[in-house]
């Protein structure tokens, strides 16, 4: 479980966060939604123990992740950033094998190399294992980061705008990947959508965030109304049903 | 093991040829001849090249951009402003302090310079290096004033343009410090390759970016100022031989940190070797050959480079 309580944060004199207080409950995925600017990538660096806050605290499976040594933080939270590093001439295994680096430390074991083969396994990329990540596609590159995030084995994964950059088909395909790796229980993951009917097909809860507040949170079904979406995004939007599923269209 | 073998051949041949050049013949006192010049001026070129290689491609990982190296950074020219003021204010200080001052010197020149490049934007890979070279440029506009109103130029001159021809045993020692700060970077190389990945995705992974970097950013000033002190400064090393070695083996430091350091080494030995052969006996100093070989590589990378980012 994460509990953030009373949180703020300012970069310089601007606030970019105000007081938040919430849990975001451990299983399944949890969406961040809202506008650009809302603070929804300074939250997850702040959930992540990436970005101090000025005020206020971050407890994530009990422990505070500003004090607690390196890495246990990187062994309880694994954070991808908004669009990673771009040239890079690593292999797509050397890559997902850093994930590991948490927990040996440039000394991998055989229960290490596992963890990279299953990870390989689980985002498609065992053919591609011995390329280099600039010779990739874009779908293939955020796989590629994807499963480094996932190989490092954290109880939580904070995934910052994964979709970006990704067409429809490779869009669906990531997100149905992440639904089936959530599914089992030992892994929570809170991800941060552009798109919300990404979030209504695949996200468990969804917390909606503006101007460095969160404005609603609850079971996705319940974040999803006309009303709230239009508070939160200052559009009119129209919900629809096809197919059992909550379909959201701006209007 | 093929890859070392040939490696190791290349290295052997070219270290032969290094020793039986020179404008003195060997007589019957080759022994000496080799002790006192050859063997010397030898190392110092494989030790300096490898070092300079080792420092090009920490800057790379730092700065997340592979067509910056030290001497684009204003590490060599704040090094030469703070050798200059030295000779001025204390000029009896022993080589050690020498050492330490353009090294610290060299550390600040690159905090300067990296704190301007936390302001640039970063699609462009260009514009790192291009800044750089303002950066650096102006730094040593300052050094040509002041060597050139305390009649200095000279000093200046012999840092600008490093050449092997004055290495003799006890003058070129302080070089095998490099072979330490080389095991130093590989027993780290995990921890250099997780800084090229950026801040944030770093300290994910549970690296302490920001001593991490010092760390890697206090080896580049040491070199630089132990190069740079005992036989001047070598553009394009730090740039051309770890983007060769990349192109052809990748990014992963565990595996080619050794490969860069000999690349590097060749790569000068080899000038100087072309810089004494060229207008035998006369001798081209190594940072002209190295100069205008690196020039050439550094635009041919510069028109790769493009091809190589997705969208």
């Amino acid at each position: 479980m994460i509990e953030i309580s009373s949180l703020s944060y300012h970069a310089g004199p601007t606030p970019i966060l105000h007081e938040i207080s919430t849990r975001i409950e451990s299983g399944g995925i949890t969406a961040l939604i809202g506008p650009n600017g809302a603070g929804k990538s300074t939250l997850l660096h702040c959930i992540s123990g990436l970005e101090t806050p000025s005020v206020g605290s971050v407890r994530i499976n009990g422990i505070d992740p500003f004090s607690v040594p390196h890495r246990q933080r990187a062994r309880t939270v694994a954070l991808l950033q908004q669009s990673p590093a771009l040239v890079s001439r690593l292999r797509v295994r050397e890559l997902v094998s850093f994930g590991r680096w948490p927990h040996h430390q440039g000394r991998p074991r055989r229960e290490d190399e596992e963890a990279v083969d299953r990870a390989l396994v689980a985002f498609a990329l065992s053919d591609l294992a011995e390329r280099t990540i600039d010779t990739l596609s874009g779908g293939q590159r955020q796989r590629a980061f994807i499963a480094m995030t996932y190989a490092q084995d954290t109880p939580w994964m904070l995934l910052d705008e994964p979709l970006n950059a990704l067409d429809p088909r490779h869009a669906r395909d990531l997100m149905a990947r992440l639904h089936g790796l959530s599914r089992d229980g030992t892994r929570s993951i809170v991800i941060v959508l552009h798109d919300i009917n990404a979030a209504a097909g695949w996200a468990d809860h969804i917390v909606a965030m503006k101007d460095g507040r969160i404005v609603a949170q609850d079971e996705s079904a319940a974040v999803l109304t006309e009303d709230t979406l239009r508070d939160v995004f200052d559009t009119p939007f129209e919900l629809l049903h096809h197919k059992g599923r909550p379909v959201v269209v701006a209007r | 093991m093929r890859l070392w073998t040939l490696t190791f051949a290349l290295l052997a041949a070219l270290v032969v040829v290094s020793l039986s050049l020179g404008a003195a013949s060997f007589g019957d006192d080759a022994g000496w001849l080799l002790m006192v010049s050859r063997i010397p001026r030898t190392a110092a070129a494989l030790l300096a090249g490898a070092g300079l290689a080792l420092a090009g491609v920490v800057v790379q990982q730092v700065v997340q951009n592979r067509l910056v190296e030290p001497s684009l950074t204003g590490a060599p020219e704040a090094s030469m402003l703070g050798l200059l003021a030295v000779t001025l204010i204390v000029p009896g200080m022993a080589v050690a302090g020498k050492m330490l001052i353009a090294a610290a010197s060299a550390l600040l020149g690159m905090i300067g310079y990296l704190a301007l490049a936390a302001r640039l934007p970063r699609e462009d890979p260009m514009l790192l290096p291009i800044v750089g070279i303002v950066y650096g440029g102006i730094i040593g506009a300052v050094c040509v004033y002041i060597a050139w109103a305390t009649d200095l130029m000279q000093f200046l001159g012999a840092w600008q343009l490093g050449e092997f021809s004055g290495v003799m045993i006890g003058r070129y020692e302080w070089l095998w410090a490099i072979a330490a700060l080389a095991v130093l970077l590989y027993v780290i190389a995990d921890r250099i390759t997780i800084l090229g990945l950026g801040e944030a995705q770093a300290r994910s992974l549970g690296l302490d970016y920001a001593q991490t970097r010092a760390l890697g950013l206090v080896v580049v000033s040491v070199i630089t100022a132990l190069v740079l002190v005992t036989v001047g400064g070598f553009p394009f090393v730090g740039l051309v031989a770890p983007n060769l070695i990349a192109r052809w083996r990748g990014d992963n430091l565990r595996a080619n940190l050794p490969l860069i350091a000999v690349g590097g080494g060749l790569l000068l030995l080899t000038a100087d070797i072309i810089g004494r052969a060229i207008r035998y006996p006369f001798e081209i100093p190594a940072a002209t050959v190295v100069a205008v070989f690196g020039a050439g590589v550094f635009l041919w990378l510069l028109h790769a480079a493009p091809a190589r980012r997705h969208g």
